[in-house]
């Protein structure tokens, strides 16, 4: 009998293992997959690590910040910042037709960029700047507000508010055009106020550190553990079901795996709990480079492009939108030391429903075939690096769902959040992406907080 | 514990919370809050700590006891006397 299950070993259910283990519990993470990570995870390919999911680690601080989402998830982990020793960004932009805003983590670039090219909504700005709710609430407020209307109302340049929601959506929208206000200032805060870095490792480090915490106080972690059924009676989780028949029991579970997918685990789900996965997914092309991005002009972390003046963000009829994406470059932030060899990686929306038709062979022509479009798509705003290309790779919205169980690969989850990470079942809890907390610090604070507060008392 | 040990326990579980933190300029007097910017979710901790190490039990409406090095260990020396 365990005090606690968690089932999935990303960055939530990592998080949460870490508090629960330290302060005594006997816990067991369940992971379905060989490695650990979800939707931020990494793996070896012909002699090179590949990143899964991290572009930048947001809600940037410098060592020494108290307050902040950064400051929070250190301290509840016992992590000295030198751990994550994170590199800030060099520079980022969003780029639409005829207009490029750059930004770093300095708010004053932004400022000065809008005064430039709006200069009356610098004041707005501000405005909006103002205007965004506190940390404190970790997105509880519940106030469900749009946060096209709340920003349509401060910042009255169409054109204006577009561009600074790409980015926004990008890095956390669940749901199709708009997001809930208080996402929207987590994110914004979180990308722009605070901003934007990476470890010279990548995210295996910060994945390893935890682990290794995590068995330091006792925990155990399960590989290839697939939890096939929550059993429930009397409206409470009685024991959970592995893949390969093994029962296990537990006095509370805390699901990482996603509320839809979670709801679709247990024996008895009641009528009227029913949850729509998410529809939002991704491709991610990787490109391995002979050069550093920089030899060619290329000194951005992240280039956010849009191709005409409304930005979409919505399932794409196609496999792949190509109308709007993100560049990142991992070379390009402030390392002391280079990284060994160029990366570039471009992401944008796509179709899950389109990429699971595919017969076998179309999947991987597909691929291939999307590859050179989304590269060619990009080129229009960044420099062209298809000659210096060395070796890719291409994941898809069947990757993403293949390794982490994510409904219709909905990188985000579900549109609709289970904020205070309680379920329909006394014991059963819900973190990670679904509770509300997107992003790899939000999904790390999601697995703190719930299990804070449901977990430790 | 004698006081003199009762606060070394709290430094220790200080630093083990904020492991970036200077503490050898602490102020007794100044608020941990003001000092160090902790939150509540930090003071939870610093109970939880207590817990695990001491098996103190703090109830939720004392947390407030807490709130600088000198009132946490004037607070806990009748409590952790015999510890
Ligand atoms: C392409 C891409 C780029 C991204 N870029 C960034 C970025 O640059 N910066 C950033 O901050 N965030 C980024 N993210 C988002 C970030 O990865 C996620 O928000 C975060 O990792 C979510 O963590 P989680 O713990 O909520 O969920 P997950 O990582 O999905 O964890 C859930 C775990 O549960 C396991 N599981 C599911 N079902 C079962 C079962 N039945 N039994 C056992 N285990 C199960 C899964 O295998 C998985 O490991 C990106 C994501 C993607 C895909």
């Amino acid at each position: 009998m365990y005090d606690t299950i968690i089932i999935g070993a990303g960055m939530s259910g990592l998080a949460a293992g870490v508090r629960l283990a330290h302060f005594g519990q006997k816990v067991c993470i369940l992971e379905r997959h060989s490695a650990i990570g979800g939707l931020n995870s990494f793996y070896r390919q012909g002699g090179r690590t590949f990143d899964v999911g991290l572009h930048a680690i947001t809600n940037y601080a410098p060592k020494g910040t108290r307050s902040g989402p950064l400051a929070k998830l250190l301290r509840q982990l016992r992590l000295a910042w030198e751990e994550w020793a994170l590199a800030p960004q060099l520079g980022s932009s969003i780029v639409f037709p005829g207009i490029k805003l750059r930004f770093s983590n300095d708010f004053e670039l932004l400022t000065s960029e809008v005064r430039r090219h709006f200069p009356d909504q610098v004041d707005n700005l501000r405005r909006l700047a103002a205007a965004l709710h506190d940390y404190d609430q970790f997105g509880q407020s519940g106030a469900n507000r749009s946060a096209r209307e709340v920003v349509g109302n401060i910042i009255t340049d169409p054109l204006l508010v577009e561009m600074l929601f790409c980015p926004v959506l990008f890095y956390g929208g669940a749901q199709e055009h708009d997001i809930d206000f208080d996402q929207f200032s987590i994110l914004f805060r979180s990308i722009f106020l605070e901003g934007l870095a990476r470890p010279l490792a990548g995210i295996q480090k910060i994945l390893k550190m935890l682990v290794r915490r995590f068995k330091e106080h006792g925990g155990e972690l399960r590989l290839r553990a697939a939890v096939d059924q929550i059993v429930v009676k009397d409206e409470a989780v009685q024991k959970i079901l592995l893949e390969d028949g093994s029962e296990l029991e537990a006095r509370n579970i805390l699901s990482s795996a996603g509320w839809a997918e979670t709801l679709r685990m247990c024996s008895a789900a009641t009528a009227e709990e029913v949850a729509s996965p998410g529809r939002l997914s991704f491709v991610e092309s990787i490109s391995i480079l002979d050069h550093a991005p920089r030899s060619f002009g290329y000194e951005e972390t992240i280039v956010f492009y849009n191709d005409s003046e409304k930005f979409r963000y919505e399932k794409p009829d196609d496999l792949v939108d190509l109308r709007s994406g993100t560049v990142c470059s991992p070379n390009n932030f402030a390392y002391g030391e280079p990284l060994e060899e160029g990366v570039i990686r471009i992401s944008a929306l796509a179709n899950y429903d389109r990429w699971a038709a595919l017969a076998p062979e179309e999947y991987r022509l597909a691929k291939l075939r999307w590859y050179d479009r989304l590269a060619a798509s990009a080129a229009r705003f960044v420099p062209d690096f298809r000659g210096v290309v060395v070796e890719t790779d291409m994941f898809t919205p069947m990757t993403i769902h293949r390794f982490t169980g994510k409904a219709n690969g909905a990188v985000y989850g579900s549109a609709e959040k289970r904020r205070d990470g309680t379920s329909h079942l006394k014991n059963l809890y819900i973190c990670g992406n679904d509770q509300g907390l997107v992003g790899i610090v939000g999904a790390i604070l999601s697995g703190i907080s719930i299990a804070n507060r449901h977990l430790l008392k | 514990m004698t006081a003199a040990e009762i606060r070394d326990a709290i430094l220790d579980i200080l630093h083990d919370i904020a492991p970036d933190e200077d503490l050898s300029n602490l102020k007794d007097e100044v608020p941990f809050r003001e000092q160090l910017e902790l939150d509540s979710m930090d003071f939870l901790d610093i109970v939880m700590e207590l817990r695990k190490r001491y098996r103190i039990q703090i109830p939720e409406e004392e947390y407030t006891e807490l709130s600088s090095m000198s009132s946490t260990v004037r607070y806990l020396e009748p409590r952790m006397k015999g510890i």
